[in-house]
């Protein structure tokens, strides 16, 4: 009963985490991109005259989106319609289920894992669960019943599907260094050091597997330089027969992909949790120093480490986003296949030729 | 718990098939077919696969049912293809299904059933399954491989449009 | 504990089924779908005999029949794909005429 009690418990915790911290992206990525283009940004959003950088603005989105009429075009095949921006929000928010947040923690003599879904094939999991994620796309493309919704849509899933092969391919390389599908583990594994000082993370043991992680896992999100399903701005993409919440939903699940991606480029390639030199006990330095900490304020850091390193790749996507154009379609196209793909098949083909030496 | 979770999995399964079936958009019978894909995704974690459900929800909803309803959309045909309606094959097809459910139901029913080893339960690791299948099925691995090569660069040369035509 | 004959039962009626919906259906796609169907049907039934018997061989050949599987849709659509370039349809009934 207390097992059931504790996961639901972990499970509400996730998800607020992530649904505050995608409200609190879109806040981000405004204020980033008034940086960018020297203006001041979203910041007239306020409670009683109260308005700290305009950080109620997420909130006054989101009142926004909710009463906006709810508008289901007569042409539109309707059940599909509606179904198709849940979906895509569905596949996304349960993904955050394989994440590790932190090191196991102990209350009244029982363990306690910071994972809400800890299976021996969470990477996996997590793949599948973004592959599913091309229905959303798929679904509001068709039943939309607007040709260039249409076409958005087929841009899209062929996209996603091509970028898919590299991120798996990938990650090969890495799951054969860390021999383990297992989320936690990977995790686990990067706590150990290299040489005896250096922290044994993936971006020190797959550069190569990295950088093509980093560009397939933009392409999935699918924004700016990859943004060619959607194209907010010239063209058509495949959500331009929806409004309201349900558009809400779709731009909320872009967000939240962001987070996600941030999420598995930390916990594959920068330690997770891990926190350099910090093990259970507390600091312990190479060069021979010490430093006690108590269990909490070591799960304390943990946690926070994991934090910092998601905000920090949420603002390198953002940076990204504001800086690059977009990709033509064959350049795209290009791009994964003929240079992803190749390298990734290089990567795995490398790893095993060191890990054999 | 879990014969309710069969259930209910089961149920879904059976009945997205038969939506299939029933359904006469080409696009609607695909849909159905993801749904019951990912049912069988789900029971196969319940018979202690969850690399093959995995595997089964990657590649089956997540790529070739994509690859359906690509061709499905590139074709889109204005209105469905209704079911086969002469009376002939209809009365022929119920009779040699009845006849095969019959004959393999029985055939389940008379084998003797199997206890469950208590070491399978806890399902299976894909550690174990790669091991299988780079040191025993070494060959039937690296011929699937030419076999996927083969098709992919089939399904290119046949569809590609020849310049001169 | 399930036992494992619920699990066969289940694989012999969607294997039945997937053999209805290819007599029933007259195109060539849902066809194929159908086909997709008895494969998944046999899937489930060495799935039921690797947890029954402790065969783990079992999951290995469902690895291999989902492999073939893809080969099998990816080069089939694209004879779909010809087929009605060419016919301007995907009926079966007008697969009759030898020559393309």
């Amino acid at each position: 009963m207390t097992d059931i009690g504790i996961l639901l418990i972990k499970i509400v915790l996730a998800l607020v985490w992530f649904l505050v911290l995608t409200l609190y992206l879109t806040w981000a990525e405004r204020k980033e991109s008034a940086v960018i283009q020297d203006r001041i940004g979203a910041n007239r959003a306020s409670i009683f005259g109260i308005r700290i950088l305009g950080l109620f603005q997420p909130f006054a989105d989101a009142i926004k989106m909710i009463f906006k009429e709810d508008f289901v075009p007569v042409f539109s095949r309707k059940f599909l319609h509606t179904l198709a921006p849940f979906l895509s929000f569905f596949f996304v928010a349960i993904t955050i289920a394989a994440i590790p947040f932190g090191d196991d923690i102990r209350i009244a003599g029982k363990t306690i894992s910071l994972q809400i879904f800890d299976a021996n094939i969470g990477l996996l999991f997590v793949l599948a669960m973004l592959s599913l994620g091309i229905y959303g796309i798929i679904l509001s493309g068709w039943a939309s019943n607007n040709r260039f919704a249409l076409l958005g849509s087929i841009r899209g899933a062929a996209q996603l599907i091509s970028y898919e092969v590299a991120l798996g391919l990938s990650l090969v390389g890495l799951i054969m260094v860390y021999p383990s599908l297992r989320l936690s583990e990977i995790v686990r594994a990067q706590g150990s050091l290299l040489l005896g000082f250096f922290p044994a993370w993936g971006v020190f043991l797959q550069p190569l597997g990295f950088i093509i992680f980093l560009f397939a896992a933009l392409a999935e999100t699918k924004r700016v330089p990859f943004d060619l399903p959607e194209g907010e701005s010239e063209i058509i993409g495949f959500f331009a027969e929806y409004g309201g919440l349900k558009w809400g939903l779709f731009m909320m699940t872009d967000f939240m992909e962001i987070i996600i991606v941030s999420a598995l480029l930390t916990t594959l390639f920068f330690g997770g949790w891990q926190v350099p030199w910090l093990s259970t006990a507390g600091f312990e330095f190479p060069w021979g120093w010490k430093w006690h900490l108590g269990p909490w304020l070591v799960t304390a850091l943990e946690v926070a480490a994991f934090n910092i390193k998601v905000f920090i790749f949420c603002w390198l996507q953002i940076l990204i986003r504001w800086t690059y154009p977009r990709l033509r379609y064959d350049q795209l196209m290009d791009l994964g296949w003929k240079l992803l793909v190749p390298l990734s098949l290089l990567n795995i083909l490398g790893t095993a030729i060191v890990m054999s030496l | 718990m879990m014969i309710l979770l069969f259930f209910v999995l089961s149920v879904i399964c059976v009945g997205s098939v038969l939506g299939m079936i029933i359904s006469k958009n080409q696009a609607y019978s695909a849909l159905f077919l993801v749904l019951a894909f990912s049912c069988l995704g789900g029971l196969f974690g319940m018979l202690g696969a969850p690399f093959m459900a995995v595997v089964q929800i990657i590649i089956y909803a997540g790529a070739i049912m994509v690859l359906f309803i690509f061709v499905i959309m590139m074709i889109n045909l204005r209105k469905g293809i209704s079911p086969e309606r002469k009376k002939w094959t209809l009365a022929v097809s119920a009779v040699i299904s009845v006849v095969l459910l019959a004959e393999l139901v029985f055939a389940v029913l008379g084998t003797p059933p199997m206890p469950y080893t208590a070491a399978f339960s806890s399902g299976t690791s894909p550690t174990d399954i790669g091991r299988l299948l780079f040191t025993k099925y070494l060959y039937p691995f690296e011929i699937t491989s030419v076999l996927i090569i083969a098709a992919l660069v089939g399904a290119i040369v046949l569809v590609k449009k020849r310049e001169k035509e | 504990m399930i036992p494992a004959s619920y699990f066969f039962l289940l694989s012999v009626v969607l294997f039945v089924l997937g053999i209805i919906a290819f007599f029933l259906k007259r195109d060539l796609i849902t066809q194929l779908m159908a086909v997709e169907i008895m494969l998944n049907a046999a899937n489930l039934a060495f799935l039921a005999l690797a947890k029954s018997s402790n065969f783990l061989d079992a999951q290995v050949i469902v690895f291999f029949i989902i492999t073939v599987a893809a080969a099998e849709a990816a080069i089939g659509l694209a004879i779909v794909m010809l087929i009605f370039r060419q016919k301007k349809s995907i009926k079966t009934e007008d697969m009759r005429s030898m020559k393309g």
